[in-house]
């Protein structure tokens, strides 16, 4: 490093040649110096790479590889679902089945990219999803594979993908949770559109850059058409919406009173009275019921990915989770609703039927780059 | 040559960026960039970092001049106070805040919460600088009647201006690339955007573009900086010794000057240190999980501690580099490490996967891989300590050295290594503060079935588990503190470490242990 680098003492003026040069002196003054950092800059990776298309191979793997890599690494799971939340479930899958897992959790958005990225490679042989969005998204892909007939058939209809590679675990009800303190017995909104009211101005939470809201007003899209979505929005911007960055946050300023109500999925509420204990909660869920936008039942689901080598182990996983004892789990532990009949709804809360799910595929909801657009134009994001 | 490595580890996210950004449609990245919106971001991302770092400014260079200039008693504590705020990651930080005052979020929130957790990127550096300071300047300007206040406008700060600025870069590319503290402080910035696009429609593009944005700004700020360093001369000249500074009394100003600096470690540590307690004392979620913790925490030290250690091995050679060597190329190496730091975190990570799983499948998740994420993240931490550090230590020794006939790797080893050690400890342990709270990334790529404390964190938090989340973030405040503690202590009995954070090159020379080195000083200052 020495003698050779003397040269002038000019500074390089330009932010573009700052940031071109800086890339080609790298490259190129290190042609043959980079051995430690692979495929300088990645030339020649232009190929794009993705899965391959529902190429599963039940019952096909070699056996002997199948086994060492159970002893190895165990069927590799992706969670975009929650350690506290799953491992339980998954816990008591291995001691039934002697399959050992190797999970990795994460967010649902940055593991679904992640997969995307591995595409082929990917360790992945199963993937658990917060949403379906993202679920739509991989098997758009060709990341998930084809699932049997048997499984799609537990699942009613509007619960599973239109192309048959994924499958709803649990439903997710739309609310309002509302302080009753602040909210009086004859008050209480019956439809979304009553949240609009100016009495409610200041006075209403939502969490716009999360996922269940993005597919409420996506919702609200496909059901009542881009206008009605726009003044809705329009309405909550007007009314001086109050935004929070989860779910859970804004039902903690319901709970707190630091607004009236707030427009969140079900579930938050058992999250939060687990953590301050059920006597100290005051927020209530209030189901609409109205079969709108805001009675919306959305899922988290699994998929098995089309690049394992392992896809009986992850079939049999996938079995579980929509067994009565990984149904009945969900129901209890996390409260979502059921997906397979027969088993009861979480204790307290509406049966799935009462809940006037609009009519809707939810495989429509993949609209999600138009909903965000409408959201970041009214100001939200 | 050694030095291109760290380049090239630096800019690989550069060239994933152009990867996705070639395989995209023109006219749809064309459509993302000119979006007002993306535009408008932009504004506010930079409207945010330029307040979080004026801010972060005026809090570091005013503790520093309290803590070396003013008498103040306990100065020893007060310096390690001023440096802890690094132990605490931002988003504890913005948690705290925003639970205890909830009208807060927003800008004003975003400027609160970053400028507490970040003056001690410029605190630290500006310290260092001003305990090197000849008194001799101030001493005249006061002795020809100017006041105390006007000696430090016109002779100290001006003195101090590298040193401050180098902080002041660290302060803006965190601010640029910081994700968890704005969203929970709810104000919009690029790179919230960046997640949120990203969240809504699992396609890599639009991120990829806006990072790309991002990178731009990040090489203004990055060639302003080295504008900054400009060819002003701010070394000693002449012979003999610097003498220690003394301290100016404070008189009425004490109980201001307290004041200021008790509200500032208030501020900055006991508001995070309250909502932990509170957390463990109404959370019903609290069962203490030993084996849990402690694995956590072996994870946390395994891969802060080897990445600390892999991004020092990466920048000792740019930083040496850049601090002997003038002209484009040490200067452009040196830059480039800092592009990928503005580059957001997710973008990174999902540039390593792309990587990794085309050209080092078997490195894929594993700890090698991660130790890697850390030093393209963080390699501006390390080297601008060890540039600074070596370009304290005049080169007349290595020139002796080499003229008494000893080998070039002799020199490194018995001569240039040794003077450079202080900055070196210091930027590791940087480093290893930095990835300590590092979690996107961590996420990401860290092996399956391996917890570190932030991992953990992350996922009580999640489920609002705030008591079973609090021991994790006790101890990886806990366990940061360590290095803080070390980074931050009065070093004036131990001949004075050189800046800790990018440090100023120019402030060259620790006189007191080196004396006589005058016009090597010259030479010094005049090759910057």
């Amino acid at each position: 490093m020495r003698g050779t680098l003397r040269s002038g003492r000019r500074r390089t003026t330009s932010v573009s040649t700052a940031v071109g040069s800086a890339l080609l002196v790298v490259l190129s003054a290190c042609g043959d110096g980079g051995a430690g950092a692979d495929g300088a800059g990645g030339d020649g990776a232009g190929d794009e790479q993705v899965c391959t298309s529902g190429e599963v191979s039940y019952g096909e793997l070699d056996e002997e590889v199948a086994a060492a890599e159970v002893d190895e690494d165990g069927l590799v799971v992706y969670s975009g679902r929650n350690e506290d939340l799953v491992a339980p479930l998954l816990e008591q899958f291995t001691e039934e089945t002697d399959i050992e897992l190797s999970v990795r959790y994460g967010n649902t958005a940055a593991m679904t990219a992640q997969l995307l990225e591995e595409g082929d490679q990917s360790p992945a042989d199963f993937f658990l999803s917060q949403d379906a969005g993202a679920l739509g998204a991989l098997g758009n892909a060709g990341c998930l594979a084809a699932l049997p007939q048997e499984t799609l058939d537990l699942v009613g209809d509007s619960y599973r993908a239109a192309d048959d590679n994924w499958v709803a675990l649990t439903g997710r009800a739309r609310v309002i949770a509302i302080n009753p303190e602040l909210v009086s017995e004859s008050e209480r909104p019956t439809t979304i559109e009553d949240v609009l009211d100016e009495r409610w101005s200041g006075q209403v939470g939502i969490a716009p850059s999360n996922a269940s809201f993005q597919a409420f007003v996506t919702a609200i899209r496909v059901l009542d058409g881009e206008d009605a979505a726009r003044e809705f929005l329009d309405g909550l911007v007007a009314n001086d919406v109050q935004t929070y960055e989860g779910n859970g946050d804004v039902l903690a300023a319901v709970d707190s009173g630091e607004i009236s109500m707030g427009l969140i999925n079900h579930y938050y509420l058992y999250e939060l009275a687990a953590e301050v204990g059920e006597e100290n909660l005051v927020a209530e869920n209030l189901f609409l019921q109205d079969g709108g936008a805001g009675s919306l039942v959305n899922i988290s689901g699994a998929g098995v990915v089309s690049g394992t080598d392992r896809g009986e182990d992850a079939q049999a996983l996938l079995d579980f989770m929509l067994s009565e004892t990984g149904q009945t789990y969900f129901a209890e532990q996390t409260h979502e609703y059921p997906m397979v009949d027969g088993v009861e709804s979480p204790e307290g809360l509406p049966s799935l039927d009462d809940l006037a799910a609009p009519d809707l595929d939810l495989s429509d909801l993949d609209s999600l780059g138009e909903t965000l657009a409408l959201i970041n134009e009214v100001g939200l994001t | 040559m050694p030095a291109c490595v760290a380049a090239v580890v630096a800019v690989l996210p550069l060239g994933y960026l152009v990867v996705v950004a070639a395989r995209a449609d023109p006219a749809v990245l064309l459509a993302q960039v000119v979006r007002p919106r993306s535009l408008l971001l932009l504004g506010s991302s930079v409207g945010l970092a330029v307040t979080v770092t004026a801010v972060s400014v005026v809090l570091g260079v005013g503790a520093a001049w309290l803590i070396e200039r003013g008498a103040l008693r306990g100065r020893r504590v007060w310096g390690v106070l001023a440096a802890l705020p690094l132990a605490i990651p931002s988003y504890v930080a913005a948690f705290s805040w925003i639970s205890a005052v909830p009208e807060i979020a927003g800008f004003t929130g975003a400027v609160v919460v970053l400028s507490l957790s970040c003056f001690p990127y410029v605190y630290l550096p500006t310290a260092a600088a001003l305990r090197r300071l000849d008194p001799a300047m101030e001493e005249a300007s006061r002795s020809l009647g100017v006041s105390t206040l006007a000696t430090f406008w016109r002779i100290t700060l001006p003195q101090l201006r590298p040193a401050v600025a180098a902080g002041a870069l660290l302060v803006s590319l965190y601010t640029l690339s910081d994700f968890g503290a704005v969203s929970i402080l709810r104000y919009d910035t690029f790179t919230r955007v960046i997640f949120t696009s990203f969240n809504a429609s699992f396609d890599r593009t639009p991120a990829v573009v806006l990072s790309g944005m991002l990178v731009l700004v990040t090489a203004v700020i990055v060639i302003a900086e080295a504008r900054t360093r400009g060819r002003a001369r701010y070394a000693r000249l002449g012979s003999g010794a610097a003498r220690l500074s003394t301290c100016i009394p404070l008189g009425r100003m004490r109980v201001p000057a307290y004041g200021s600096l008790g509200l500032l470690a208030a501020a900055s540590l006991g508001l995070p240190l309250l909502t932990m307690g509170y957390w463990l004392s109404v959370g019903r979620s609290g069962e203490i999980d030993l084996p849990r913790i402690v694995e956590a925490v072996g994870g946390s030290l395994v891969l802060a501690g080897g990445g600390a250690v892999v991004t020092m091995l990466l920048a000792l050679p740019v930083g040496l580099l850049a601090a002997r060597y003038t002209g484009r190329i040490p200067g452009l190496l040196e830059r480039a490490t800092y592009l990928g730091h503005a580059v957001p975190a997710i973008v990174i990570a999902l540039s390593l996967v792309f990587f990794t799983v085309r050209y080092a499948i078997d490195l894929y998740l594993s700890v090698p891989l991660v130790l890697f994420a850390y030093a393209v993240l963080f390699l501006p931490l390390a080297v601008g300590s060890v540039r600074a550090s070596a370009a304290q230590s005049p080169p007349v020794f290595e020139e002796v050295a080499r003229s008494l006939g000893r080998a070039p790797r002799q020199v490194l080893r018995t001569i240039t290594l040794p003077l450079a050690a202080p900055g070196i400890a210091a930027g590791t342990a940087l480093v290893f503060l930095a990835a300590m709270k590092e979690l996107t990334v961590t996420l990401v790529l860290h092996p399956t079935g391996m917890d570190t404390l932030a991992i953990r964190l992350w996922s009580e938090t999640f489920t609002r588990s705030y008591a079973a989340a609090a021991p994790y973030a006790a101890l990886l405040m806990l366990v940061s503190a360590v290095p803080t503690y070390l980074l931050g202590r009065d070093r004036r009995r131990t001949g004075g470490l050189p800046d800790p954070t990018q440090g100023a090159p120019a402030t060259s020379g620790t006189y007191q242990t080196f004396p006589d080195p005058g016009s090597y000083a010259y030479d010094q200052a005049g090759k910057r």
